[in-house]
């Protein structure tokens, strides 16, 4: 028994690494580095600027990445529970923030389009979207797990009708938000040179740390994603479970909906957060999670959305074009996607333990 | 290569990450023999089979098959198929939709087009030659299992298979198919096929094989001709150990004494979704009883009735005296009340999950959703079980799905002592697994009565039943027939109780 431990443990330490979830994001995250650095060392170069209003912001690559990465790493959290314990993807969360969106500004408008001062505190406008992202999360929830419908299919319902809702809720018109301290939420604070969404995430992150070490959230997800029955014979309901997953995801949206608003004071709904669930869905698979559900790590999905955010930045500062750039991305995720495959990472680690032996043998002698 | 030899294994070796799996093991066929492969879960009894069918390649070793000059390299299944080594698992792993002639002759066409007549025709005169009594056309959902298996058995002897392995195919038959299953194997013995057969039922072994392997602990422990291997001598060989324990077990059943009054579960009209009749149950503080019955009986729903795991329809339970409802588990779990299922792999263990996470789930569940266990606690409780019940497992974090299933079965076992329960319902907890593990699941039994612990235990082998139980709730027709104490313990009772009016 103990001489089976030794042997585990002297399994070479560097394949190990390379059997660790994390190791894919945060390789692919290494390499982006690398690469940038080569063609161009500037890259990393970060200014301390003024912004329009006077007011000091840090700019740069680096900053960009993580500024515009925390929408997609607030959804990564929510859609990584939502694979876990549904074994499927929400795909609706673009146009449930479309939806969340147009809350806020209703909220904040009122029925005017253009108003002087805000109608109603920002605060109330974002727990109404909150409540409101919520009882769409609970719906698709509740189509999954007591209508056991297969996720993307439940979620085609409010992904087809979602953005005509959001379009429904300001009559078809885009009201604009001119409040400094609401657009202070999408840039920065006066006195505080980073984007304020930077910390918006941080503090999500935060939140779900200590839900994961407060609760027994990851046990009953993991559980009920693995072996439904097995689960409920351990005393735990899966689809409340389920149904809990899917209104965290519906608060991520709202929170991802809040700062979209928040950025420019105002969104279209019909292409606002476009394709954006696809990218959550990628976040989570380049996490090296499973799609199919079972066991989970967030911090993975996390990482995963900042790699996607700094491919896209790479890209954009090799000049490649727009409208080109879905392709290229996609090399890259194919390349990121079959390395990350179990199968090849572990013929990976194989090759690094080879490697290790006559190392081993030659210290031996 | 020996003369008569259809296939020989020399000198194998294999590893996985933590764990030597097989160390210098031989194993040796003859062409017309039935070879029982035997050892208990962890043994290697299933890595030799599959380093023998390509599912995992050996790190050392040779393997030599009659009519191949020098070793052979197997890496893929269909490999090890074209050298003529066929497998039939304990699984069925055929397509029910399908004809019976269908799945015989399904993905061997050479051509792209199907001559319908001439395959039913084909597969009619294979069936024919077998003696199996099944229509070619006839749907393979609807056979029985056993006549499903022996399908399976006649497909690989069509693919002109020299050895054939047979994996546990015994354990969802019954006597009589059984039966039907020895006496093919036996047709195909004089045939000149080689047969491996792995089971852990010893009758089986005794009634139809010619020679056994025995391994232990990834070793060779030697090869025997079966008339010089009495039965007790090849369990002190599987175990290593001499072994006197089975005798022991009968003598500590304790008597069943009325003295004892207080009932800790109290059922009346009892029933449930799945069909049984209500039926009236109840256990003393520190008893053992079982249900029994043929397989279908209703045994298994009965005590999922007790655990609420199916939906409970009717009837008044009491836990201690006191009136309760019992809708779902987590309301028995909280009225004491653990449940071991019958199949593990479906409703027992969270593949995916650590050992320590499947060992702490009840009681982590029962506990609550705000109070999780810090991961000290967590190591502490999956090490305390690892040890009190000698589960054999890399480490706390190893994933389930990869122990054997014993120690599968173990795990189970431990996460339900760990909630501490006042009642423990076991349901086929020694089902698949190997006698050294069933000898120490039956004294755990015994020894958690002796301390109060209250036990229901249901076994398809009557005669651990009897070493266990003090009293015996008999089942037919998913209704409750009869209860036997005492001196009515006895097999002939039972059989008798279980046949009932019907004689």
């Amino acid at each position: 028994m103990s001489s089976k431990v030794k042997t585990a443990e002297k399994t070479s330490f560097l394949s190990a690494i390379i059997r660790k979830q994390i190791f894919i994001p945060i390789a692919a995250l290494i390499i982006l580095a690398v690469f940038n650095f080569i063609v161009d060392p500037s890259f990393f170069k970060i200014t301390l600027g003024h912004n329009n209003d006077g007011n000091p912001i840090f700019s740069g690559n680096l900053i960009s990445i993580i500024d515009y990465g925390s929408e997609l790493a607030i959804l990564a959290i929510g859609m990584t529970l939502v694979t876990a314990s549904s074994r499927g993807q929400d795909i609706s969360v673009g146009a449930a923030i479309a939806i969340s969106g147009s809350v806020i500004l209703r909220v904040l408008c009122g029925t005017n389009s253009r108003p002087e001062t805000l109608q109603a505190p920002i605060i109330v406008a974002f727990l109404v979207s909150c409540l409101v992202a919520m009882a769409f999360g609970a719906f698709n929830g509740a189509l999954v797990s007591v209508f056991k419908i297969q996720p993307m299919v439940a979620t085609l319902i409010l992904f087809t009708a979602g953005r005509s809702i959001a379009a429904w809720i300001n009559n078809n018109e885009l009201p604009v938000v001119n409040d400094k301290t609401f657009l202070s939420f999408g840039t920065v604070f006066p006195g505080i040179p980073v984007q304020t969404p930077v910390f918006i995430a941080i503090v999500c992150f935060i939140v779900i740390w200590l839900v994961m070490k407060f609760t027994n959230l990851r046990l009953y997800v993991q559980s009920v994603g693995i072996n439904e029955k097995t689960s409920r014979l351990n005393g735990l309901n899966p689809a409340l479970i389920k149904f809990i997953t899917y209104v965290i995801l519906g608060l991520c949206v709202a929170v991802v909906g809040f700062i979209k608003v928040a950025r420019i004071g105002t969104i279209n709904y019909s292409v606002v957060a476009k394709d954006i669930e696809m990218d959550a869905i990628l976040a989570v698979a380049l996490g090296g999670n499973s799609l199919g559900g079972g066991k989970f790590n967030i911090t993975a999905s996390v990482l995963g959305a900042y790699v996607i955010q700094f491919l896209t930045t790479t890209l954009y500062k090799l000049q490649v074009q727009s409208d080109a750039l879905p392709a290229y991305k996609a090399v890259v995720v194919i390349v990121l996607v079959i390395l990350s495959a179990p199968i090849v990472r572990e013929k990976i680690a194989a090759v690094f333990r080879k490697l290790r032996t006559p190392e081993k043998a030659g210290s031996n002698t | 290569m020996q003369e008569k030899s259809l296939l020989e294994m020399r000198g194998i070796y294999k590893s996985f990450p933590g764990v030597k799996a097989l160390t210098n093991v031989d194993f040796t066929l003859r062409g017309g023999e039935i070879h029982a492969l035997m050892g208990e879960n962890g043994a290697g009894k299933s890595t030799l089979i599959k380093v023998l069918t390509g599912v995992h390649i050996k790190d050392s070793g040779d393997i030599f098959i009659k009519g191949q000059s020098g070793p052979v390299q197997i890496h893929s299944p269909q490999e090890a198929q074209n050298l003529g080594i066929s497998t039939v698992y304990q699984e069925i792993s055929l397509c029910p939709n399908l004809s019976v002639a269908e799945n015989i002759f399904l993905g061997r066409g050479k051509s792209q087009f199907v001559n319908w007549r001439n395959m039913n025709k084909k597969a009619g005169e294979l069936l024919d030659s077998l003696g199996i009594a099944v229509k070619p056309t006839q749907q393979l959902a609807s056979c029985s299992i056993a006549v499903q298996q022996m399908v399976a058995i006649a497909r690989a002897v069509d693919m002109e298979c020299s050895v054939l392995i047979l994996d546990e195919p015994t354990s969802s038959l019954d006597e009589s198919e059984v039966a039907k299953l020895f006496k093919l194997m036996r047709q195909l013995k004089e045939r000149g096929v080689g047969i491996i057969f792995v089971t852990h039922f010893l009758d089986q072994v005794y009634e139809v094989c010619d020679r056994i392997t025995v391994l232990r602990d990834g070793q060779l422990v030697g090869e025997y001709e079966i008339e010089n291997l009495p039965r007790v001598q090849l369990v002190s060989k599987m175990l290593g150990k001499e072994l006197d324990d089975m005798a022991d077990i009968k003598n500590d059943a304790p008597p069943y004494s009325k003295e004892n009054k207080g009932y800790v579960y109290e059922a009346e009209g009892l029933c449930s979704s799945e069909g049984i009749k209500p039926f009236s149950f109840n256990i003393r503080k520190g008893e053992v009883n079982g249900f029994t019955g043929l397989l279908g009986s209703g045994r298994s729903e009965c005590v999922r009735a007790i655990f609420g795991a199916d939906k409970v329809t009717g009837g008044r339970v009491k836990v201690n005296g006191k009136e309760v409802r019992i809708n779902k588990p987590i309301d028995a779990m909280k009225n004491g009340i653990a449940y071991l299922p019958e199949d593990r792999k479906r409703d027992g263990i969270v593949g995916d999950l650590s050992v320590k996470d499947n060992i702490i789930l009840a009681l982590q569940v029962k506990k609550g959703f705000f109070k999780p266990f810090s991961k000290a606690e967590a190591v502490k409780f999956a090490e305390e079980y690892i040890k009190l019940l000698d589960i054999k497992t890399a480490s706390v974090n190893t994933p389930i799905k990869s122990l054997s299933g014993g120690n599968q079965q173990k795990v189970i076992l431990g996460r339900w002592l760990l909630t501490n329960p006042e009642y423990l319902i076991l349901d086929e907890p020694t089902r698949g697994i190997d006698v050294g593990t069933k000898v120490d699941i039956q004294k755990l039994v015994l020894k958690l009565a002796s301390e109060g612990m209250s036990i229901t235990f249901i076994s398809s082998e009557t005669d651990e039943m009897l070493r266990t139980c003090s009293r015996l709730l008999v089942m037919r027709d998913r209704k409750l027939v009869g209860e036997l104490t005492g001196d009515e313990l006895t097999q002939n009772t039972i059989m008798n109780t279980i046949a009932g009016g019907d004689r």
